[in-house]
């Protein structure tokens, strides 16, 4: 099994998705097919820039077991109130300078939901999010 | 098309560009980094009004092959120097993303 843990800071913009980067590096070398490749990808950045963006911060794990991936995003808060409408497509509570980046379409979890296998999420206000993230590599890929 | 073949096509400013010749495959304009997250293919030309570093690392997470400023808008010292580092080519024009988009189709270069 392969594991390795990236802290993500609040507010650093300028190194946001370099830990997702590392992780596609990562399975590229693992010799993990594409499609599931892009997928993480897609996965990990989003997980990474919700961290940056809406959490205090937090971590990003990645784990490569021989028939499974599963990426982790923990953080220390400050939670998510209602977790069915953060879900929502389009709902977003990003600031207004954080929209002009472009940042704050609330896709980023429907596009997490929509490119893994298996989604866990739990969050608790004031204590923080945990967000699983599961890949099966069971599957004849490519 | 050829991304030097893209970049006469709209009149474009090439910023950077890697050395060996890369073909784009498609293309897509949005400044929405979710949509393009969830849209981005390896190849693709991507005309957006985002500048920033984080446009770079989501073309470099797709390996998309270059990103397009419009309408004069430039992009930082520093951000053009880690699209080079990631082999990112960077083009800036006059034109607006219509009128870029426009052009593109036209020539048979596909959407996402
Ligand atoms: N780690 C987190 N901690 C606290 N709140 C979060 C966290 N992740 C997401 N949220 C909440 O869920 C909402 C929806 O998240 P989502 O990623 O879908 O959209 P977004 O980040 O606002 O915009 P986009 O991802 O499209 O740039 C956020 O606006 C925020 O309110
Ligand atoms: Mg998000």
């Amino acid at each position: 099994m392969f594991v390795q843990t990236f802290p993500i800071t609040r507010g650093d913009f300028d190194t946001a998705g370099e830990a997702s980067s590392k992780i596609k590096n990562m399975l590229k070398k693992l010799g993990i097919s594409p499609r599931i490749v892009r997928e993480v990808a897609i996965t990990a950045y989003e997980m990474e820039l919700n961290l940056v963006i809406h959490s205090l911060g937090g971590e990003l794990k990645l784990e490569v077991r021989p028939k499974s991936i599963e990426l982790t995003a923990k953080d220390n808060g400050p939670g998510i109130e209602d977790i069915k409408l953060a879900l929502k497509e389009g709902y977003s509570t990003a600031s207004e300078s954080v929209r002009n980046m472009g940042f704050g379409a609330g896709m980023g979890l429907p596009n997490v939901v929509r490119h893994c296998h298996n989604f866990h999420i739990e969050s608790e206000l004031n204590k923080g999010t945990l967000i699983i993230a599961g890949y099966s590599l069971d599957e004849k890929e490519d | 098309m050829l991304l030097t073949d893209l970049a006469k096509l709209i009149n474009a400013n090439v910023i950077t560009c890697p050395s060996s010749p890369r073909e784009v495959a498609c293309a897509y304009t949005c400044d929405l980094l979710s949509w393009v997250m969830a849209k981005g293919k390896p190849g693709l030309a991507w005309v957006t009004v985002q500048t920033h570093m984080n446009v770079i690392a989501i073309a470099s997470l797709h390996d998309i092959a270059c990103i397009i400023c419009p309408e004069g808008i430039q992009m930082e010292a520093p951000c053009v120097e880690k699209a080079e580092q990631e082999g990112i080519a960077v083009l800036f024009s006059e034109k607006t993303a219509y009128e870029i988009c426009g052009l593109l189709y036209k020539a048979g270069v596909p959407p996402v």
